[in-house]
């Protein structure tokens, strides 16, 4: 982690929930030549592709950036790797499963393994159900656990994420929380089943920016404390730079730069990382040195 | 003589009988003809509300408890029917955050400049297609979009675009007065930076007053030439942007400020605000920031500070004021 993290006011207590019975390794995954063509419609009827040969790896307990405007295809491939969608050519691999390949079954025991962070915590999150009922189904569903083990599970999840005390949290309705508690709920809803690899996209993008570090910093965490790996996809550069040591920069489906974040930040070669760059309103960036207090 | 000019405005929302928020809070604010302000907060500190009020846009449950709100003089907060919608002919005009969604899916985009010129048309103002298609285009092309989208349909433009056409629609009759109220939330960061760079630069052109509402500091400072911080319904700090940045006065700013970091820079320490923000529909006693304030006393538990006035600009911070008139004893 290069970036260093101010002391965090929601820092969960020390071993909030148990690592995974058996210490089993993360199986990488392997995204290799990955086309995405969808037929369109209509008066322009030429094929659309969203994403284009792309081919990456992520290591147990990495977290890599994908980062682009809208439509460059940062969302295909999310997709693509949760297997809600199939490449057209190209293939996914996790450990020994075939992503495109899975079934049912298969991807019900993948989705185990691969969960998503959605953007909109107010469209992620059932309004009818509270807090406890969201986190509690997958530790059913996926671990089997009972309902009364999946109670206990689901305040050391809430606590692990910062919703404490949780026993409150665990009663409320979403309308009850503001977006950066509801996102808190949908990260622990995916923390639920034990997963090697989390997708997060856009998670802080519909937050208002002093709800932000506090959703990065826990990412962050969870990452260095879990081993989770991380694909994070985002607009943000930031946010990229805080949780990520690795950065994808996509432009119009194809990876016009990749590298180490910091590096490629720092040293920006491809021109549409210039102007993502020069796009980002920080209120430091007409300052020669940026001096934070 | 301001521009706009607010004394004492409150605004309640009523969601049922006997419920009360007190969304924004005894606000005074002075806008002079050809400022560009920014409104700072986040979400729920009242920043739309306000922009609403002053605009005289707020509906049920939503009233205004108190105040008076002058335009160019004449005092608009209890205007009605026809005289206020004389006012709003030239006087102000409104960007909304939805705005990109704003637009009728049925009508093309020459409907829709249509509509406003024969809705508020003077007597014998030529209204025939070929004069409305050259007014729309004009229009259009000043938003930086090709005149041929007046023939399109909204769900043919991106999201940019449909912002842009909002916009378009605004500068429509020339107002004296825009707010634009979010209006590149919705957007991705690349298209956000160029509609905020058509903003500034009708702005600087038309010299029309502008009020710019984010919850984006960075956007705002980049933007604006004032920027007016808002927090539980109050307003908390009132600086000019360049000064804002290099000294800002309020607690609260400061920690907004600490939200930001260069991603190029060696080293990102990036800071966040613990807390939320109060209920408003309890009664305040003190500082509504005492409670997430590094710089929390006694005096701000029990006393709600007043907005004064601090070398650049204002802010309602017991701590800072005591520290800017001991520096000025020493001074003196």
């Amino acid at each position: 982690m290069t970036a260093s993290l101010a002391s965090s006011p929601h820092q969960a207590p020390a071993g909030g929930l148990r690592p995974s019975e058996s210490p089993s390794v993360v199986p990488p995954l392997v995204v290799e030549s990955v086309t995405k063509t969808y037929a369109t419609r209509g008066r322009h009827k030429a094929p659309v592709t969203a994403v284009d040969d792309v081919s990456f790896a992520i290591a147990p307990g990495a977290a890599i950036a994908l980062v682009g405007a809208s439509g460059s295809g940062k969302s295909t491939l999310a997709k693509m790797i949760t297997g809600s969608e199939r490449p057209t050519r190209g293939s996914i691999r996790f450990g020994d499963t075939a992503v495109e390949s899975l079934r049912t079954g298969g991807l019900r025991e993948y989705h185990r393994r691969v969960q998503m962070v959605f953007q909109d915590p107010y469209g992620a999150l059932n309004p009818l159900h509270t807090v406890a009922y969201t986190v509690s189904r997958p530790c059913q569903n996926f671990l089997g656990l009972s309902a009364v083990a999946a109670r206990d599970r689901v305040f050391e999840l809430l606590e692990t994420v910062g919703l404490t005390p949780p026993e409150q949290f665990a009663a409320k309705l979403p309308h009850q929380l503001s977006g950066g508690q509801r996102q808190r709920v949908v990260i622990a809803r995916a923390l639920a089943c034990e997963p090697d690899l989390i997708v997060a996209d856009e998670p802080v993008s519909m937050l208002d920016v002093s709800m932000r570090a506090g959703i990065l910093r826990l990412l962050a965490r969870l990452r260095e404390e879990r081993g989770l790996s991380l694909l994070y996809i985002t607009h943000d550069l930031l946010g990229a730079r805080v949780v990520t040591d690795e950065i994808l920069v996509l432009n119009q489906g194809r990876v016009v730069e990749r590298g180490q974040t910091k590096y490629v930040l720092q040293h920006p070669g491809d021109e549409y990382t210039i102007k993502l760059l020069d796009a980002v309103a920080t209120p430091y960036a007409a300052q020669e040195s940026p001096s934070l207090t | 003589m301001a521009l706009l000019e607010a004394k004492a405005v409150n605004v309640v929302y009523e969601p049922n009988r006997g419920q009360k928020i007190w969304s924004v809070r005894d606000v005074d604010l002075r806008l002079e003809q050809g400022e560009f302000v920014g409104l700072v907060g986040e979400s729920g500190c009242g920043k739309s509300t306000l922009g609403f009020a002053l605009t005289r846009m707020l509906r049920p449950p939503a009233h205004l408890e108190g105040g008076i709100i002058s335009f160019d003089g004449q005092d608009i907060s209890a205007l009605e029917g026809e005289p206020l919608r004389q006012q709003r002919r030239n006087g102000f005009a409104i960007v909304l955050q939805s705005g990109m969604n704003a637009l009728n899916p049925v009508r093309d985009i020459a409907h829709h400049f249509a509509d406003i010129f024969r809705a508020h048309a003077r007597d014998g103002e030529d209204l025939t297609s070929g004069v409305l298609g050259t007014r729309g285009a004009a229009l259009l092309q000043s938003v930086q979009l090709d005149p041929d989208v007046l023939g399109r349909f909204p769900h043919e433009l991106s999201g940019g675009m449909r912002q842009r056409v909002s916009i378009a629609l605004a500068l429509a009759l020339q107002p004296r007065l825009i707010v634009f109220d979010e209006p590149t939330t919705a957007l991705d960061v690349i298209v956000q930076g160029a509609v905020i760079k058509t903003i500034k630069d009708l702005q600087a052109k038309n010299s029309f007053t502008a009020i710019l509402i984010s919850h984006d500091l960075g956007v705002v400072l980049d933007a604006t030439d004032r920027v007016m911080v808002m927090y539980a319904g109050r307003i908390v700090e009132d600086q000019p942007s360049a000064e804002l940045l290099r000294g800002p006065h309020h607690p609260y700013t400061e920690a907004l400020l600490g939200c930001y970091a260069d991603p190029r820079a060696d080293e990102i320490h990036l800071g966040g605000i613990a807390g939320s923000p109060p209920d408003l529909s309890l009664p305040q006693t003190g500082c509504s920031f005492a409670a997430r304030c590094p710089l929390v006393e006694d005096v701000c538990r029990s006393i709600d500070p007043e907005l004064t006035a601090l070398g650049s600009g204002t802010a309602a911070c017991h701590v800072r004021a005591r520290e800017f008139n001991a520096q000025m004893k020493v001074r003196s």
